[in-house]
């Protein structure tokens, strides 16, 4: 292998492991920032506000409360009697959520075509979102519960469909499956988040300090300077992708569905995006300092519009075409779908293909303007 | 004759926007030759300099190293010079020996060999002991002596240093200088048996050609020939003795009492073109073949303007009264 880069790597390497902010960045900030927003937002959906206007009250629509009590998710805080009510205790945010059982309740449920509604509101997305799943869940979990009963109480064949649909009206849909839906989106956030800051501040240092005018004097050709000094990160990115899926795994119980490669695959074209917007501002700021604020300038947008809090459906329309530009946002799509799901490359081909294009743009550009520096 | 030189600069220029910072500089330096740039600052001493490593492209002009031309075979160049720029900075973080190692590799030298030949120019520069202390660590004399090791490792047969004193007490730049003076009058940083480096055949090894900036004039005068320049060129150049030839006789030491008497009465002697202060003395510069008109005059006209004299005589011109007339010389 060529000696050089391997030079400019063990060195890269010493220097990231003696700077203490950058162990602290890849060491303990993903712990920390996984276990403060995986908390965080599992504690969000506990104890949602909701209204109930159980027009039905019967021992059915009972036991339907009592399963939405049980969850733990809800907190059934108001009992109403009139749409109105309902109007104006979630305007005033009393209520996250209403849920309106109808009256003939017990006898659909008989008949096995049961609904409910849930009114949710939107405008927590966060809290919505998860609402909206755990209600579908409790749903579904309470209508196997009753196919069940019937099932052994009457000695009656078991039915495929569920008697009771729980039927939501917030106009978006989320994408998710289970409350963790934030674990892929926080891996995604730091990876991006720590490679920009590391690999901008990486070769800033240098021109800072000056020693960028040694390293333009030996015979190093410019390409190895910067794969040289982008590949150890690169490889912390990863441990750190590895780590923070663990702890995931482990720890939050998140779903590792996907197919790893496919993980490792999409997290390489991220990486390819934010070493690209490292380098690229790298080559443009003077100072460490300067680089850290023009990283941060993408941060901000990337994290806001990524999905990774707010669901970009939910977007007035002008941000979410501003989200197209954002590598992050495909990432975190591509990553839940492949952890939650266990998609294949077909499904999420449509997040690869721009996450890649962008990469690319991005890493050309910046390689291009790193080796005209240099000149 | 079939003279060998390690640097070839000719009529090198280079702009800044409306500014020419390096106007048709030619340096040629012989193995076993320092030449010593010398000017103020933002003459362009350190322009100069970048050109000829090609860290800056220039305008115009041709300028080769050891042979390879900076603008076609950079590569072949870079392998055979060792450089030290003025805001030289180690990578305060590493290690005295991780520093060298750096250098080393990324210059060229094999695995087996970085160790080895590391701690030899450790020794030779006198950091052996401090081989695993953080750069950051070092005193200011002793990061100097670790530049000038990583710009030494690789054995080049050019070194270009940019103001490596500056900022450095006098007894470090001593030693500095007594480094430099062995490393060009004898191939010693050459171990016995090693004809091949780095892929640089050594066989006409005479010495290295040594490219050197300094403010100081003490330095200068160690300096085989020196270039004095200003507003981007090469006013003058030649060897120290040659350039204070330009002066000789023409140079009076005066020293009495009250100075500000002493100095009036010399400004206004018409064939007097500058009085400075070194001291307790006055240096007067005359004009050529006054030296014995101004000396008489002199005398009278400071005994009735009141003071006294001390000693009044022709002196041998400093380096310093070279620079200081050249100076002005074009500034006219």
């Amino acid at each position: 292998m060529n000696s050089r880069l391997v030079s400019v790597m063990r060195k890269e390497f010493i220097q990231a492991f003696r700077d203490r902010r950058t162990v602290i960045m890849i060491v303990v900030m993903p712990i920390l920032q996984l276990f403060l927003l995986g908390y965080a937002s599992a504690t969000d959906v506990k104890n949602i506000p909701i209204a109930v206007w159980d027009q039905s009250q019967t021992p059915q629509s009972r036991a339907l409360l009592d399963a939405f009590r049980s969850a733990d998710y809800f907190r059934i805080a108001y009992a109403v009697s009139s749409q109105a009510e309902i109007q104006s205790l979630i305007e005033q945010g009393s209520a996250r959520a209403a849920l309106i059982i109808p009256p003939d309740y017990d006898r659909r449920l008989l008949e096995n075509n049961a609904q409910v509604s849930m009114i949710l509101d939107g405008s927590d997305a966060s809290v919505g979102a998860t609402a909206l799943s755990v209600a579908q869940l409790i749903g579904q979990s309470y209508g196997a519960k009753i196919v069940e009963e019937q099932a052994a109480l009457q000695g009656r064949p078991m039915l495929s469909a569920s008697p009771l649909q729980v039927r939501t009206q917030v106009w978006y849909n989320p994408d998710l499956i289970s409350a963790y839906f934030m674990i892929p989106g926080v891996i995604g956030q730091l990876l991006f988040m720590i490679t920009t800051v590391l690999t901008a501040s990486a070769v800033v240092r240098e021109r800072e300090r000056g020693t960028i005018e040694q390293l333009i004097v030996t015979p190093i050709r410019p390409w190895e300077l910067m794969v040289g000094k982008i590949t150890p990160y690169v490889i912390l990115s990863f441990v750190e992708v590895i780590e923070a899926l663990i702890i995931g795994h482990w720890w939050f119980k998140v779903p590792v569905i996907g197919n790893l490669g496919l993980i490792a695959l999409s997290s390489g074209l991220l990486l390819l995006s934010s070493l690209g917007i490292g380098l690229f501002a790298s080559t443009v700021a003077h100072t460490q300092q300067e680089a850290t604020v023009m990283v941060q300038m993408t941060m901000l947008p990337s994290i806001f519009l990524s999905g990774l809090f707010f669901p970009i459906d939910a977007m007035p329309r002008v941000l979410q075409w501003i989200s197209y530009l954002v590598p992050l946002k495909y990432f975190i799509i591509t990553l839940r779908s492949l952890m939650l799901k266990g998609a294949g490359l077909g499904t999420i081909q449509n997040q690869v293909i721009p996450l890649a294009l962008f990469g690319f743009i991005i890493m050309g550009a910046a390689a291009r303007r790193f080796h005209k520096t240099l000149d | 004759m079939n003279e060998t030189f390690f640097i070839e600069a000719e009529n090198l220029t280079k702009h800044f926007g409306e500014v020419r910072a390096v106007d048709g500089v030619s340096i040629r330096v012989k193995p076993g030759e320092i030449y010593g740039l010398v000017g103020s600052d933002g003459a362009g001493k350190t322009t100069t300099m970048r050109l000829i490593v090609g860290a800056l492209k220039a305008d115009s002009g041709e300028c080769s190293v050891c042979g390879y031309d900076v603008k076609k075979h950079i590569e072949d160049a870079r392998s055979q010079l060792g450089y030290l720029s003025q805001r030289f900075s180690l990578y305060e973080d590493l290690t005295v020996l991780e520093n060298i190692r750096f250098f080393a590799e990324v210059r060229g030298l094999k695995p087996d060999e970085w160790l080895p030949r590391s701690l030899e120019i450790l020794d030779f520069v006198g950091l052996a002991n401090f081989k695993d202390r953080r750069a950051g660590q070092l005193s200011g004399g002793m990061k100097q002596k670790l530049g000038l090791a990583s710009a030494l490792v690789t054995r080049p047969r050019v070194l270009l240093l940019d103001e490596p004193t500056t900022g450095v007490d006098p007894v470090t730049r001593q030693d500095f200088w007594q480094l430099l003076i062995r490393l060009v009058s004898t191939p010693l940083h050459l171990p016995p048996n090693s004809e091949n480096l780095g892929g640089v055949s050594r066989r006409d090894e005479g010495g290295v050609a040594v490219l050197i900036s300094t403010p100081y004039m003490d330095e200068a005068s160690r300096c085989n020939r020196i270039g004095f320049m200003k507003s981007g060129r090469i006013i003058a150049e030649g060897t120290p003795w040659q350039l204070r030839d330009r002066l000789t006789g023409r140079v009076l030491e005066l020293r009495g009492s009250p100075l500000n008497v002493l100095r009036r009465a010399a400004h206004s002697d018409p064939d007097v073109e500058d009085v400075q202060a070194f001291g307790d003395r006055l240096h007067i510069r005359v004009r050529e073949k006054k030296a014995d008109d101004v000396l008489s005059r002199l005398k009278s006209r400071i005994r009735s303007a009141g003071g006294t004299i001390e000693d009044l005589r022709v002196t041998s011109p400093g380096l310093e009264d070279v620079f200081i007339a050249l100076s002005e010389a074009s500034n006219e």
